[in-house]
């Protein structure tokens, strides 16, 4: 009897897959990365915020994230992806919240309050982070 | 490596003269392997009567593969003879567990007031392990796990020996909210359990019109289980788990149903019987 290693056959793992379920139902924007840091899905929802399809887009890897969604703090200044929400949950392995203004390919600008957290599974391994987007009313609407 | 079924009935045991043709005892499937090993999948009543068939056989070490820790598919645990041989090496396998060992979630069964044999007293040696996420070699087969959609923490086993591969996932809602035909491949639960193998075993607990009224109970309708058969491109699809409350003859209905919707998408499926045989060697498929 001895181990073998994995085939990496390319398959999601469970909490992902579950998680991926109740986005595909929600009408709150959801996106999931998965234990590398790839974003691999995001629900109807985020399509609004980002401005694609995920059907177009695809998966997109960590290092090309920033080409999809700019990231700024509500006073304008950019956010590095470490600093965000799901940067945090990635990075350190812990929830994080903040209010974040979000720029898509359509160019508009939008606050949203963003709350993301880690997966871990039954034997405590990292499986991804889920984050979620709630929008607010924009900033010029508050002017 | 040959396959035999020992119990197909999901949930309860469901002793009586609706279910003669299929069998009443809850999940155990039997694999030996070319090399001699044996390969037990669940302990649900049926591993008692796998049990008394071993009497007199002299084994060096056995595998009991749990896919999750539902009654159904431990409660003949308690009754299988052969751990009661001083010394005999069984290795149990079971989902893993970040709070309780699988060991401790064991006892919870055997021990009293609900079992009147303590897991600590019974005289086989008994290892315990985490399912085999990453793979094990057994003889001449591996064995890899995965969790899949249930209730609770549930795996699903692909063994593959000489390039046959038989899957085995009898608890398994893999369309819960969304779409199958919608979904990349892998995106659907327990498709690398079962993706192209030669026979899959799967859960076909509710006929279509049931479904509805049990969604997120963690059980397939047969529109599921062809769907997800079809995805994951599988040779022959035996429906397993069969609801305490189907009949042989509501079992034959829904059969009918399956071959229905397989005949659009070219693959076969069968009911798994009590005393079914499955061999799958290098002359092939074959069931008895
Ligand atoms: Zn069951
Ligand atoms: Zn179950």
């Amino acid at each position: 009897m001895t181990a073998v290693t994995s085939t990496g056959s390319g398959a999601k793992s469970l909490p992902l897959i579950l998680a991926r379920e109740l986005a595909a139902n929600l009408s709150t924007a959801m996106f999931l990365l998965d234990a590398t840091g790839t974003l691999v899905y995001f629900n109807d929802a985020a399509e609004l915020i980002i401005g694609k399809p995920f059907s177009e887009l695809g998966e997109i890897s960590a290092a090309e994230f920033g080409e999809v969604l700019h990231l700024a703090d509500p006073d304008g200044a950019a956010l590095r992806r470490r600093d965000s929400p799901a940067g945090v949950a990635f990075l350190e392995r812990r929830p994080a919240h903040r209010v974040l203004l979000v720029t898509g390919y359509d160019g508009e600008r939008r606050l949203v309050e963003a709350t993301a957290y880690p997966l871990f599974g039954a034997a405590e391994e990292m499986h991804g982070v889920v984050s979620v987007f709630w929008q607010l009313a924009t900033p010029e609407s508050t002017e | 490596m040959q396959a035999r079924v020992w119990g197909c009935r999901g949930s309860l045991a469901t002793p009586g003269a609706d279910t003669v043709r299929y069998g009443g005892n809850t999940s155990c499937v039997e694999v030996r392997l070319e090399s001699g090993d044996l390969l037990i999948l669940d302990a649900g009543t049926g591993i008692r009567p796998l049990g008394a068939s071993m009497d007199g056989e002299s084994f060096e070490e056995l595998h009991i593969f749990l896919t999750h820790l539902h009654l159904d598919h431990l409660q003949g645990l308690g009754f299988f003879r052969p751990l009661f041989r001083p010394g005999a090496k069984v290795h149990l396998w079971g989902p893993a567990s970040p709070v309780q060992s699988l060991a401790d979630r064991i006892a919870i069964y055997l021990s009293p007031p609900l079992f009147p044999v303590r897991l600590a007293d019974i005289p086989a040696d008994i290892t315990f392990h985490d399912a085999p996420e990453h793979g094990v070699t057994i003889g001449s087969a591996t064995v890899r796990a995965a969790n899949v959609a249930h209730q609770g923490p549930t795996v699903g086993y692909r063994i593959e020996e000489h390039g046959k591969t038989l899957a085995y996932l009898p608890d398994h809602e893999p369309s819960l909210g969304v779409e199958l035909s919608d979904q990349p491949p892998s995106w659907i639960s327990g498709h690398e359990v079962a993706h192209d193998a030669d026979v899959l075993l799967h859960d076909a607990q509710y006929g279509d019109d049931e479904y509805p009224s049990h969604v997120g109970w963690g059980h397939s309708s047969i529109e599921h289980v062809m769907g997800f058969a079809n995805k994951a491109d599988v040779g022959m699809t035996v429906l397993f788990h069969h609801d305490p409350y189907h009949s042989d003859d509501e079992l034959e209905a829904l059969l009918v149903e399956a071959r229905r919707q397989c005949d659009t998408v070219g693959d076969d499926v069968c009911l798994a019987h009590e005393g079914m045989t499955i061999s799958l060697d290098r002359d092939g498929i074959r069931f008895g």
